[in-house]
């Protein structure tokens, strides 16, 4: 669906963008994380054109972005839909006016954009507020009409740009919801781009953190926060407190087998004691995943290891 | 006695229809000239804001030499403009005194400012209403008069209802080279004559249409802003 070769930007003599691949598969949702200032949104904009980039390839739906003159871009735009953090609705043009926008500038007849607006505003839940004007709408109210001026030209891809970060806690969930409805019901492919964790790690499939425009993660998110290596944990901001004598062995619970009484049973079949050390839960894509350290002496950690491979298909690794 | 009172009625009788007429031919040049002048700074507002360096398509000779003639324009004292005006005047209307031979001076004095403050009202438009209407596949010609022309109408609304006040205020300057209106009898009867009433009158008038030309333009602006 989209396809980024060795992308780089450069602003004035700097890297905005330092040789970036990715590749986004139909029906995800995938998210962009990174601190401001990453050039996670200049990314984002280089998919629809709406930034250039200098070097490298970028393919979005069998389309080299960069080769394509202005009437192909905009053709290739109204197949990509995009929501912002500041809605950026138009103040003077009523709810409905604001979603049919985008079919009214592609030319289509009124009683098509009637039927449209009137299916969007029922999919994102504000059919009483059709002729409001923006400014009497609420941040979330606004967001979802932009969601669905987004929508209305039956969009493959969905951009999202720091969507939620100017909405409360609530309104975000409701939010997100929202989005995976959409890419669920309607199959749209979702690129999130966002600075905060709980949202990658209630949506996203997989995710792609930027620092100074550099990769420094790419991949599931299952395996980004419960195995984060060293640049990941800087990254998130998080330090382990190890023992530094024995052997430390960190589990990784999977969503299958969380809820399964793996330590316990292993203490008790093996009859040996170990110590916890460390470990966290993460409710990732709505499923409870957990990580572990457990410690133990350098004698007995051999057993542990044979256990956890034959008889548990816990995910570990020697640290 | 008696005729004192008789030379007061005639005296205010003249009066009364002398600001009637001036009143007339002020509403007139001011009006006629607003329209103009909107048309013509409209039209300069939409090359300004195209031409841009961050418009739609740049072009920094067009820009720059709008912009220094513009400034130019702005910055002649009005009733200097219109003495240099005289020829051009009398080219378009045939004479460059009197009501509708104002209208020229007045026109091309406060086009200017119409543009710069309906690109003024453009460049207000958020820019990320702009980007957002890129992301579908708005093209250059559509952001302008779907999207900016809309945001900035109120803006432009309060534009047009200033330089309408500030084209009275011209107009009445134009009256003492030549125009006609309530700036002509201010200077004739007024000023040249020592009659205070006159000045009285002319003064209180202005005031009035000043006030009338606000308010309407602020229950305009309230009537079409979201």
């Amino acid at each position: 669906m989209i396809e980024i070769k060795n992308l780089s930007k450069y602003f004035n003599d700097q890297k905005v963008l330092d040789d970036i691949s990715l590749h986004v598969n139909a029906g995800e949702i995938f998210a962009i994380v990174g601190h401001s200032g990453a050039g996670k949104s200049t990314l984002l904009r280089c998919i629809n054109g709406l930034e250039r980039f200098s070097d490298g390839d970028l393919m979005v739906l069998n389309k080299e972005v960069k080769t394509l003159n202005e009437r192909g871009l905009n053709e290739l735009r109204s197949q990509i839909g995009m929501i912002f953090q500041n809605f950026s609705l138009l103040n003077q043009k009523n709810v409905y006016e604001n979603i049919a926008l985008p079919m009214r500038v592609w030319g289509y007849s009124t009683e098509a954009i009637q039927k449209r607006v009137d299916e969007l505003l029922s999919l994102v839940g504000l059919e009483a507020k059709k002729f409001v004007y923006p400014k009497e709408l609420s941040g979330g109210q606004k967001q979802r009409v932009a969601i669905a001026r987004a929508l209305t030209l039956n969009p493959k891809i969905l951009l999202s740009d720091e969507a939620t970060s100017a909405l409360d806690p609530n309104t975000t969930q409701s939010i997100l919801e929202l989005l995976q409805e959409i890419n669920i019901k309607l199959g749209v492919t979702i690129i999130i781009v966002t600075h905060e964790m709980d949202v990658v790690k209630k949506v996203a499939s997989r995710a792609l953190l930027l620092e100074d425009g550099k990769v420094i993660g790419l991949g599931r998110i299952e395996d980004l926060f419960l195995r984060p290596d060293e640049t990941m944990m800087r990254f998130l901001g998080e330090d382990e407190e190890l023992p530094t004598e024995g052997v430390n062995i960190r589990l990784f619970f999977p969503h299958t087998i969380s809820y399964q009484p793996i330590v316990t049973q292993m203490a008790r079949e093996l009859d040996m004691n170990f110590t916890i050390v460390w470990g966290k839960l993460e409710k990732l894509n709505d499923h409870v995943v957990g990580s572990l350290v457990i410690n133990m002496d350098e004698q007995t950690s051999g057993r542990i290891t044979d256990y956890l491979h034959e008889k548990t298909e816990v995910i570990w690794e020697v640290l | 006695m008696e005729q004192t009172i008789t030379s007061f009625f005639e005296k205010s009788f003249v009066m009364k229809s002398v600001l009637v007429d001036a009143v007339m031919e002020t509403l007139t040049m001011s009006l006629v000239s607003t329209f103009l002048a909107t048309f013509i700074g409209f039209m300069l507002a939409i090359v300004l804001i195209i031409t841009d360096k961050n418009g739609i398509s740049p072009n920094r000779y067009t820009y720059k030499f709008l912009d220094v003639t513009i400034n130019m324009l702005r910055s002649f004292p009005f009733i200097i403009l219109i003495i240099v005006l005289f020829p051009v005047t009398k080219f378009l209307v045939g004479k460059h005194t009197g009501t509708f031979a104002m209208i020229v001076p007045l026109t091309i004095g406060t086009a200017p400012f119409i543009a710069r403050m309906i690109e003024g009202a453009f460049k207000e438009v958020d820019k990320s209403v702009v980007e957002a209407a890129q992301s579908f596949g708005t093209n250059k010609f559509q952001i302008i008069f779907r999207v900016l022309l809309p945001e900035a109408y109120p803006s432009i609304i309060s534009a047009i209802t200033l330089s309408l006040i500030i084209i009275v205020g011209f107009s009445a300057m134009a009256g003492t080279v030549g125009g006609g209106g309530l700036g002509a009898v201010a200077m004739n009867y007024g000023y040249y004559r020592f009659d205070a009433l006159y000045i009285f009158w002319t003064v209180f008038i202005l005031i009035v249409l000043v006030q009338i030309f606000q308010s309407l333009g602020d229950i305009l602006y309230k009537i079409v802003k979201h």
